[in-house]
């Protein structure tokens, strides 16, 4: 490189994707793409067509006989644990034994010549299942007696009952939040290949490569160091692929390692959306006290979550569900309950957000709730209860909030989305359309970085220079689209100053870095991040080491300049230097290290930090109502969101309106439904809608937050941006709700339940023409 | 006699492709991922919703070939017969340097995880090689069949604009359309169930011999009977290749459209013919699906819930069938007897349907109710039609989708509209009557409360917008 000023793609630059240009011209490989090795045979598996029953029989003659069939696998063809349970509850077989618990469940698998012929395969079964009552949703988990997954938790922050009894306003209410289906492009696939000496190796699409390694040597009862999983890149997970891919990896392992040949295990999209868990529906039971200002004085609320048959991760998720009760609002005093309810459904699972979307969801509704009572606008009560100074910074769970800058956030987006003028020109114009009718609406974000659970807060990375001076870099973290190895290598070009062009980023596979977390809890760059700086580093101080003592110089006297190394009077190109280095067999490879500093969580005493710090961000959305059909759309939308200093400003402004609109999307159109037999019936994407280019806001404008950096030492400053815009998405669903609240002259709260499909917005605005009557 | 061809035969990647040991089923997809190994193109769905495996048709169209972007996920390999398939593999120059469109989808950052790119830059191809400038709206038209999970879209809809401003390799390898026509010899093309008539005489013979065969138009819908029920439907019979079937007559009196006709096709026409159909196709399905299905199509199959049939029941259309033996003309409602069964003998298939213009003083118009806006199935589909002399009520027709088995008239609130003054009594009256016309069933697209409270709601709007044209009573989406 010449003597330039400035590497190129180094941090805080917005460079494009590192697969951009592989993803136009169809170059870049996803699992399904990799040339089929020689015999390669391909698994369907057999899904049981009951909600809840016993198994009487399982005759599999006539798959066996179809065309092309090379084996069958049942239980008993597991050699070791027929268990995939991420928590070690033993509460989720591979396969079904027994007891059928959900429509979808897996019961056995074919595998056979080709793809075509595996699924036909699979359909010949011949499955005797005599039902069992069946609870589907919580209403029925209730009724039955309200059986748990896993363990529920109750944040507790001073005496709620007395701030409640002696409030001079109180109100209850109930709402429902509807789940989401993660709707990955690419969908779950897994391919295995059998290796010498009970080996296997097996590429999955996976956003924990880690405990898909666990989880296959569980099943296949081997030491974990038999087993190597790689991943180069998902098309999309968005926590979907966090636990989900144990059972399709499982499934492909113990084919390939039982036939001895490599098998892949690809489901149709139907098998996917029908067999693998989504984001939890939940009813909320809240009552709020507060006074004629618009203070909350006390908080009671209760998430019943649709967990379905088994543990999964809904102890996280629905621990984080009230660690996000609170969003940015002071709660004097507060108890949060989760009741992490057993169905007869999926086991729902991770989705963007994990849980806290519907902690968020339920703290805007009780501010809602409190404006329509008091006749002020909800930003006014937004704005009177966010945390504010020492005395106002208290979290349900004990933690301070100290980076707080929601105020500074709404107050800079209300003025940019010119909020009040807007609201009182939109109110004039409502007064004068009898059908369509406008709602805008202002929404804070604020979002706790880590994973609840302290010890998933690690990350390792390794990093090599070779002796031509161009670098590889490997770590932990898994890329779903989230520009997470693109930011890692701008990491690993600034510390050696070089071009990001000069670092090669290669697939994520466990006998590179070991004991990895999953890429999920918004912490990719958090701690990919700061553990592959810590490796560049260590090969940086050999190189000034080598340097000093080679030049005679002391080591403050060797500094690394974009391309070249500044030693005393001398400059040295970086390639030069690690010649000369390798030459004088300095060790030119190194692993880094990190973990998250500061955090601690006693669930027991449900007190803790178990955030390292938080994000946050606002949005205003401006929406259009046909009341005579609960048709919508959404106008404009403000956003202005706060990602510390930024790793790749192009990266995370694809993070947050990428966000939005899947938010947009679960709060809106997306809508699973499930017959009265238990099956999910909107499965696909025929049925299952996503937001499409058109549903985009007509006029959207995206600023990050200027003069934000991180207070805490993260990577440059900058912060974790993966999950929270999905929860500006509120300011759609309350813009809905402001519009819906025209029709009784905002005199009372719509009640507006997510997903606001247009049926369930028509079924508002007549609720509301009625009260008002 | 028709002479016979064992052999699918098109143009692909430069050469002329000759195929004659494929199933009839076989799709493209898998065509080109498992056999061709060209696996940029991806599978999302399988079922036609996702655009992920857009691929460009060519086909030669008035002394030009058009290329049209389709799903190749239930695309049977044999509707390649005569075109050009061009794929994201085929869009870079030699040299590696991008098209205006991929480059400008990586300037405007326009993927993320990536799996849906190729798709959205072939949608992004076709329009780009189709009009020398577009709108947003036309871009997000162009997309309609195209999700994204990770970008929200944005970036997407900015490439859509930046690629018109690039300069570049061609945005896709055309061909002159004398290559496409040397493919044609007017052979029945026959390859392991696949059967596909090059004129109408040879379609009314095969599917005389054959009456059990299964018609196939663009496949929309019967390629879902394959990739998602496993269903064997051969022998299939394709008729995209039979002209007569493709014919557009645009008359005076009447617009007669063909049975192979696309709605890509028949949109500019049934927009002369009926300006409010224009709203209506430009949200069925998406570009790719309207480019391959058709309206008779969509007509044949059918369904309680396709978009076509209520419009064109309102407007008084009629529907021609035909048998090796002889021709037949009915309206179009009678066409549709229960749930899954129409007025169809055997070996007998539908060849056009004729729609009357409308004469001064109809008034119509057509609204369609979805979970989402764009390329989702109606929840339900009204349209209303009525010739009003002096404020009076002549004529009316009303006919919803989604109400009931069929596609259906709603012939009591008619007969309470016909020969009464269109006013507010009589519209009260008409809604009231749509409780005796349908009783709307509960499912994942809408409660059978919401169908029937819209219906009347629907009624309201078209009485609104007859009777005060100024009132906005519908989102203006722009």
């Amino acid at each position: 490189m010449s003597r330039t000023e400035k590497i190129r793609g180094g941090v805080a630059e917005a460079m494009a994707h590192d697969s951009a240009r592989l993803h136009v011209t169809g170059a870049a490989r996803y699992c399904d793409d990799i040339q089929a090795p020689a015999g390669l045979a391909h698994a369907c598996l057999g899904l049981a067509e009951a909600a809840h029953g016993r198994i009487v029989s399982l005759d599999l003659a006539a798959v066996k006989a179809a065309p092309g069939v090379l084996g069958v696998l049942t239980a008993s063809d597991i050699p070791g644990a027929n268990d995939i349970s991420p928590t070690g509850r033993h509460d989720e077989p591979v396969f079904a034994t027994g007891e059928v618990l959900f429509h979808g469940q897996p019961l056995f698998a074919v595998v056979a010549e080709t793809r075509d012929a595996a699924r036909r395969a699979a359909r010949l079964a011949e499955v005797e299942i005599v039902p069992l009552p069946a609870i589907l949703d919580l209403d029925a988990a209730r009724a039955a007696g309200g059986k748990l997954v896993t363990a529920p938790l109750t944040l507790t922050l001073g005496d709620v009952d007395a701030a409640i009894a002696a409030a001079p306003r109180r109100l209850a209410g109930r709402m429902a939040i509807g789940g989401q289906d993660h709707f990955y492009l690419e969908g779950h696939i897994a391919l295995a290949l059998p290796g010498e000496d009970g080996e296997v190796a097996v590429f999955s699409s996976t956003q924990h490569p880690s405990e898909v390694q666990h989880m296959v040597a569980h099943v296949l009862g081997l030491p974990s160091n038999r087993v190597t999983v790689e991943v180069r890149r998902m098309g999309g997970a968005f926590g979907g692929k966090e636990t989900q891919s144990n059972l399709f990896a499982a499934v492909a392992a113990l084919a390939a390692v039982t036939l001895d040949r490599p098998v892949k295990l690809r489901p149709d999209r139907d098998d996917d959306m029908v067999a693998t868990g989504k984001r939890h529906d939940m009813e909320v039971d809240y009552e709020v006290g507060f006074d004629a200002a618009g203070n909350v004085l006390g908080v009671e609320m209760t998430f019943a979550a649709r967990c379905g048959f088994s543990a999964d991760l809904s102890g996280p998720v629905t621990d984080r569900t009230l660690f996000h009760a609170d969003n940015c609002y002071h709660w004097p005093a507060a108890r949060l309950t989760s009741e992490p309810l057993m169905t007869h459904t999926v086991s729902n699972t991770a989705f963007r957000g994990f849980g806290g979307p519907q902690g968020m969801l339920a703290a805007e509704r009780v501010i809602e709730e409190v404006a329509f009572a008091l006749g002020e606008d909800p930003l006014t009560i937004r704005t009177r209860n966010v945390y504010g100074d020492a005395a106002r910074a208290v979290t349900p769970y004990h933690q301070r909030v100290e980076d707080n800058i929601a105020p500074r956030l709404m107050a800079a987006l209300a003025e940019r989305a010119d909020y009040w003028a807007r609201r009182a020109a939109l109110r004039r114009a409502n007064a004068d359309s009898a059908v369509i009718k406008r709602g805008l609406a202002l929404t804070p974000v604020k979002f706790g970085i880590s994973f609840t659970a302290t010890h998933f807060n690690q990350a390792g990375a390794l990093v090599h220079v070779y002796a031509d001076g161009s670098v590889r870099l490997n770590h932990g973290g898994t890329e779903m689209g989230q520009g997470l190895y693109m930011k890692v290598a701008q990491v690993v070009a600034e510390e050696f100053q070089i071009d990001v062009d000069r670092v090669r980023i290669t697939a994520t596979t466990t006998d590179k870095v070991p004991n990895t977390s999953a890429t999920a809890a918004s912490s990719g760059s958090d701690l990919n991040g700061m553990a592959a700086r810590n490796a560049a580093r260590a090969i940086r101080d050999r190189l000034t080491d080598f340097a000093a003592e080679s030049h005679g110089v002391a080591r403050d006297q060797v500094s690394f300049l974009p391309g070249r190394v500044r030693v005393g009077n001398a400059e040295i190109a970086f390639d030069e230097l690690v010649r000369q280095a390798y030459m004088a067999r300095v060790q030119l490879s190194a692993t880094g290290f990190y973990k998250t500093p500061k955090i601690h969580w006693d669930r027991v005493a449900g007190r803790g930090r178990p955030f390292y710090y938080f994000s946050y961000g606002a949005a205003a959305a401006e929406v259009a109502v046909d009341t005579a059909t609960g048709e919508y759309q959404v106008e404009r939308v403000d956003i202005l969101h706060d990602v510390g200093r930024s790793l790749n400003p192009a990266i995370d402004r694809g993070q947050i309106e990428g966000g939005f609109v899947q938010g947009m999307g679960w709060l809106t159109t997306e809508e699973l439904w499930w017959d009265d037999a238990g099956r999910l019936r909107t499965h696909a994407p025929s049925t299952y809608k996503i937001p499409l280019a058109s549903d985009r806001p007509r006029v959207f404008n995206v600023h990050l937050a200027e003069d934000s950096e991180n207070r805490e030492e993260t990577i440059y400053r900058s912060k974790a941006v993966g999950e929270p815009p999905l929860m500006l998405a509120m300011s759609v669903l309350h813009a809905l709700s402001d519009a819906v609240a025209s029709v009784a002259d905002y005199s009372l709260c719509p009640r507006l339940d997510p997903p606001a499909t247009p049926e369930r917005v028509l079924a508002a605005v007549d609720r509301l023409r009625e009260a008002a009557r | 006699m028709t002479s016979t061809r064992g052999a699918i035969r098109f143009l692909h990647r430069g050469r002329v492709r000759e195929l004659a040991a494929e199933s009839a089923t076989r799709t493209v997809l898998d065509w080109l991922r498992e056999t061709e190994g060209l696996t940029g193109t991806k599978e999302g769905c399988a079922e036609g919703d996702c655009g992920a495996c857009t691929v460009l048709l060519g086909r030669a169209e008035a002394g030009a070939v058009r290329y049209e972007a389709v799903n190749a996920c239930i695309a049977f390999l044999g509707m390649l017969e005569g075109r050009h398939l061009v794929t994201v593999e085929d869009l870079a120059a030699s040299d590696g340097t991008l098209t205006p469109v991929q480059q400008a989808m990586v300037e405007c950052h326009a993927s993320q995880c990536g799996f849906c790119t190729p798709g959205f830059v072939m949608a992004l191809s076709a329009l780009r090689h189709a009009s020398a400038s577009a709108s947003a709206r036309d871009v997000e038209v162009a997309l309609q069949g195209n999700l994204c999970r990770c970008t929200g879209y944005q970036p997407i809809v900015e490439a859509g604009a930046r690629m018109y401003e690039l300069t570049g390799p061609p945005v896709l390898p055309a061909v002159e359309p004398g290559e496409l026509d040397a493919l044609e010899d007017g052979a029945t093309v026959r390859v392991g169930g696949f059967v596909q008539p090059a004129s109408l005489d040879a379609l009314a013979d095969i599917l005389q011999a054959t009456p059990e065969a299964t018609i196939v138009a663009g496949a929309t819908d019967v390629g879902l009977w394959v990739t998602k029920g496993l269903r064997d439907i051969t022998p299939m019979v394709h008729i995209g290749r039979v002209a007569a079937l493709r014919e557009i007559d645009e008359g005076p009196e009447r617009l007669r459209l063909g049975a192979g006709v696309s709605y890509t096709q028949a949109w500019p026409a049934l927009v002369r013919l009926a300006p409010g159909l224009d709203a209506l196709l430009a949200r069925i399905g998406g570009a790719q699906v309207r480019n391959a299905g058709t309206i008779g199509g969509n007509i044949a199959n059918g369904s309680p819930i396709g978009d076509m049939p209520p419009p064109l029941i309102a407007l008084g259309a009629r529907l021609e069938l035909r048998s090796r033996g002889e021709v037949r003309e009915l309206p179009l409602e009678d066409f549709f007897l229960d749930y899954g069964r129409q007025d169809l003998a055997p070996g007998e298939f539908v060849t056009a349907v004729t729609i009357p213009r409308p004469k001064p003083g109809t008034h119509f118009a057509v609204y369609k109710i979805s979970k989402r806006r764009d390329e989702d199935i109606s929840a339900l589909c009204g349209a209303f039609r009525i010739d009003l002399v002096d404020g009076v009520v002549v004529e009316a027709r009303i006919a919803f989708g989604g109400m009931a088995a069929t596609p259906k008239r709603a012939a009591v609130a008619e007969a309470a509209m016909r020969g009464r003054t269109w006013d507010e009594t009589v519209l009260d009256a008409a809604i009231a009557a749509l409780a005796m016309d349908y009783a709307p069933i509960d499912d994942w697209r809408a409660s059978g409360a919401y169908r029937s409270r819209i219906a009347g709601n629907l009624l309201r709007r078209f009485f609104a917008e007859t009777t005060e044209p100024a009132m906005p009573v519908r989102l203006a989406h722009v």
